[in-house]
């Protein structure tokens, strides 16, 4: 059993419409950040609670200091936040479209999206590239071992 | 005209019908349906988790005292069993993604989607076992 004319009333795109494919293009991110995000997930993760002594329990402010005091590790954490927020805030709208039709919560929601990935966004690129290792005043065996030479 | 109910049949020239097919309206689906379903269900989680994770890493601007206090959640034995949770969902969601990958980019590889998927579970089930030998004694040692 063949379809010979699929006349589909609701093509994926409309031929009349022109200029970027915004949905494409998001299909496109979403598995090009896929991708990329298991390097920087896994690496993220095995660093994190595989390779360091003590795993979990060896994170504190002295580890993230530490980290984040290296260029390497706040670039890398950086676009790990961007693509990972990006990723999952896209994959929650398809979900939020999927499932809610009632309009102005659909609305309400893909709002919340929105709002909840650009704030997390702009404040963990801000912290990671202005956070100071050492804050005055705080009592040093707390800190990254480095700011006792400072 | 008969129906076949099956989706994950393409490789078939005659679809063979399923030993424990029920009567009804549920639609039970196949591997290609439960990996869709998985695939979602640890979307969300990983999601909700990011969410909290940037919050709880941004108290670093604050003060090392109320960072290690936040951090601290994380590291008593319930949290670590979750962690192994959480650590099984990122890696069931991307090794699918890769497999969803290769399905949209090669049609030949529709043919063995559901090998795949189960090729999927089982790399999981080995990274989850792995991680949780390093992990679990992280959890639960002094420290």
């Amino acid at each position: 059993m063949t379809i010979d004319n699929p006349n589909y009333a609701y093509p994926a795109r409309s031929t009349k419409r022109r200029g970027i494919n915004l949905e494409k293009a998001g299909w496109i991110f979403m598995r090009v950040s896929g991708v990329v995000l298991i390097v920087l997930i896994f690496g993220h993760l095995f660093y994190n609670l595989m390779w360091t002594p003590g795993g979990i329990q060896a994170i504190d402010f002295g580890f993230v200091g530490g980290k984040f005091a290296n260029p390497f590790w706040q670039w890398y954490d950086v676009i790990m936040l961007w693509l990972a927020i990006i990723h999952g805030s896209n994959g929650v709208r398809t979900i939020v479209n999927d499932y809610v039709h009632n309009k102005t919560v659909r609305g309400v929601l893909l709002w919340a999206i929105l709002l909840a990935g650009a704030v997390l966004i702009v404040l963990g690129t801000l912290i990671t590239f202005t956070f100071d290792p050492c804050p005055t005043g705080a009592s040093a065996e707390l800190l990254p071992s480095f700011c006792a030479d400072l | 005209m008969r129906v076949s109910t099956s989706t994950s049949n393409l490789a078939d020239e005659t679809p063979k019908p399923s030993k424990n097919r029920i009567v009804g309206t549920l639609y039970r689906g196949n591997e290609g349906m439960w990996s869709w379903v998985l695939h979602r269900i640890t979307g969300i989680a990983i999601y909700f988790f990011l969410l909290v994770h940037v919050l709880d890493t941004a108290t670093v601007r604050i003060s090392p005292e109320v960072y290690n206090a936040i951090i601290g959640a994380y590291k008593n034995p319930i949290m670590g069993l979750g962690e192994i949770a959480l650590v099984g969902a990122v890696v069931l969601h991307a090794l699918n993604g890769i497999r969803i990958i290769l399905v949209d980019m090669f049609p030949a590889v529709t043919r063995v989607q559901r090998q795949l998927f189960w090729g999927v579970v089982g790399i999981s089930l080995v990274l989850i076992i792995a991680f949780s030998i390093r992990h679990i004694p992280n959890v639960f040692g002094a420290h």
